[in-house]
């Protein structure tokens, strides 16, 4: 936790998020919670200090974008949408059930507010690549951000997206690294190796900021639970504005951060709480209402 | 006569010049497709993407976002294999305003073989949903497609050949999306076809023609959306329906006339095409003969069919 005051309503914010979302899956039957716990004070961060966004309206032209290449962390993304205001927090509770807005998902096509349809690992980064060349191209002035998972980093497509986006010298871009250690369910950790995760990192030992240097992105190192680190560090690329290079932010996560129960835990990549291990999490987060 | 691929990159041009809206991608293809057109008159709409054909489907859905109209240019393996799933989760779920300019199909991809030749595009790209598939047939209808899918709203496949593509049309040709053609009229036989083979197998008809067997054409030129109507319409005055395909018999132009007519008016439909087989790198000539899909070997096929059909 931040021993900054500024960052008091933000890590709140984070709690209630993270509430949200195991608290969402469990009543759908269904969904991710490692991934969306990983990324949640990225993400709040984001929507509620760094992108411009304009609750009133979703599509508006000048808004930051951002796309959750990892799609299937989708209800860390929704819970943090819906608190911002973006849609009812109420709605939460269609997530995964039928004529949802709310996919299992992003559906681009079904809700305002998100900017690219994913779920299928590898592409958005590839979308923010033409967001971020279009915007160029037309003189405007919006930032895009691409969340990527550290398993995800695995595709092949990624890695097309990494080659070709510093030779448009796309300033005006940014990645985010969810490097929470774990994937799905990857490869079993050799007892000798220490790890913040229960199975093998997916770039154990790698050195990705030299590689993703020598590519030509600018790569920032921060961890991605400390707003104190997050919000310079998303402050300083837009800020930067169209430079000449994009921009690798390698955010060191935990997956499932946040709850004893799930933190560093590989099978929480989904998994659905019971009402005893909700009631355990509510007090955790310091959240006073309980799972109906 | 011009090729095929000399007709998309003129046109190309024609509709850059009106239309600042329109970019091409290319894959590092641009000197063989002919998109190089394009790059020399419009340079700054021309986006070099390198060999990375995924990310240039993705980069096109964000181009689309602001208003531009993105026309991917590589050949047609490279889009229906390679970038399959871009192409369905990002271009087609979406309906983003995408076209895809897919090079060299079927087996006539210039002496290169198995890799390039795609004979399973039409039976993946009509699956897909919410996707628009042309195969048009000349450089009349080639022009009149692409200046139709410009001005669309949404996702289009347009199915190119690679060379010469005899004239079936002339410059008056406007494209409506689901028509078919009837290029030659007849009583005995029906061929039905799509591409450039519509051409060799408006010639294979005139060979039938001298032979007393009096041979009918029509041209499919939107596989998606297809006017079934027309189709049923154009086959009902025919006991024998012989589909022609320069691609696998299964799941493309065969399976879509066998799927209508099975519906909607039953009759007998024979397949004729690349038999679930590999490809080879060879002259022109010499696939068509082997495939079958010369005027010569086609009106062969036909009335060997036609005999025994009748036996």
């Amino acid at each position: 936790m931040s021993a900054n005051k500024d960052y008091r309503e933000l890590e709140a914010l984070a709690r209630r998020g993270r509430w949200l979302a195991i608290s969402t899956v469990a009543k759908s039957g269904a969904g991710h919670v490692g991934g969306p716990f990983s990324a949640m004070d990225l993400l709040i961060a984001l929507y509620f200090r760094v992108m411009k966004v304009d609750p009133q309206n979703p599509r508006w032209s000048e808004r930051d974008r951002f796309i959750l290449s990892k799609g299937h962390s989708s209800i860390g993304l929704y819970v943090v949408m819906a608190l911002r205001g973006l849609f009812p927090i109420e709605e939460l509770k269609t997530f995964d059930k039928g004529n949802s807005r709310l996919q299992g998902h992003p559906d681009v096509t079904k809700l305002p507010g998100l900017d690219a349809s994913t779920g299928s690992l590898g592409q958005g980064l590839s979308v923010g690549l033409g967001m971020a060349l279009g915007a160029r191209m037309r003189g405007e002035k919006y930032h895009t951000f691409v969340m990527i998972g550290d398993g995800e980093l695995q595709e092949g497509m990624i890695w097309e997206a990494l080659d070709i986006a510093p030779r448009y010298k796309l300033g005006n871009l940014t990645a985010i690294l969810d490097w929470n250690g774990l994937q799905q369910f990857g490869w079993i950790l050799p007892i000798d190796e220490e790890h913040r995760g229960d199975r093998k990192d997916p770039w154990p030992g790698i050195d990705l900021k030299g590689i993703f240097e020598r590519l030509g992105w600018q790569v920032l190192e921060i961890n991605g639970h400390e707003f104190s680190q997050i919000i310079p560090a998303l402050e300083r690329v837009k800020a930067l504005g169209d430079t000449d290079r994009p921009t690798m932010i390698l955010a060191h996560t935990v997956k499932g951060k946040g709850v004893r129960y799930t933190e560093g835990k590989y099978e929480w990549h989904s998994k659905v709480a019971t009402s005893e291990e909700l009631r355990v999490i509510a007090e955790e987060l310091g959240i006073e209402e309980v799972a109906a | 006569m011009k090729a095929m691929r000399d007709v998309w990159g003129e046109t190309l041009v024609a509709l850059g010049d009106t239309n600042e809206n329109l970019l091409v991608l290319d894959a590092d293809l641009a000197n063989s497709t002919k998109a190089d057109k394009f790059a020399k008159a419009h340079p700054e709409r021309f986006l070099q993407m390198g060999i990375a054909e995924q990310n240039f489907v993705g980069a096109a859905v964000g181009l689309a976002t602001v208003g531009y109209i993105p026309w991917l240019s590589s050949f047609t393996v490279f889009f229906t294999h390679r970038a399959l799933d871009p192409i369905r989760m990002l271009v087609a779920q979406t309906q983003a305003n995408v076209k895809i300019g897919a090079a060299y199909a079927g087996v006539l991809t210039g002496l290169t073989g198995k890799t390039h030749q795609d004979v399973e595009d039409l039976a993946i790209m009509r699956a897909m949903p919410g996707m628009t598939v042309l195969a048009p047939v000349d450089r009349h209808e080639c022009e009149a497609a692409m200046r139709w899918a410009t001005e669309y709203q949404g996702p289009v496949y347009l199915r190119l050949a690679r060379d010469v593509c005899p004239d079936v049309f002339d410059s008056n040709y406007a494209f409506v999306p689901g028509r078919t053609y009837t290029l030659k009229q007849g009583k005995d036989v029906l061929l039905v076809s799509t591409g450039p083979q519509s051409a060799r197998c408006k010639e294979a008809a005139q060979l039938l023609d001298h032979q007393g067997i009096s041979t009918g054409v029509l041209h499919v030129p939107s596989i998606k959306p297809l006017n079934g109507h027309e189709l049923v319409e154009a086959c009902e005055p025919f006991g024998l329906v012989v589909t022609v395909e320069e691609h696998n018999i299964h799941g493309g132009l065969g399976s879509l006339v066998t799927e209508i007519l099975s519906e909607h008016a039953p009759r007998k439909v024979v397949r004729v095409g690349i038999e679930d087989r590999w490809g080879e790198s060879a002259p022109n000539e010499f696939l068509l003969d082997l495939f079958q899909l010369s005027p010569a070997r086609l009106s062969e096929r036909v009335a060997k069919i036609l005999r025994c059909t009748k036996s």
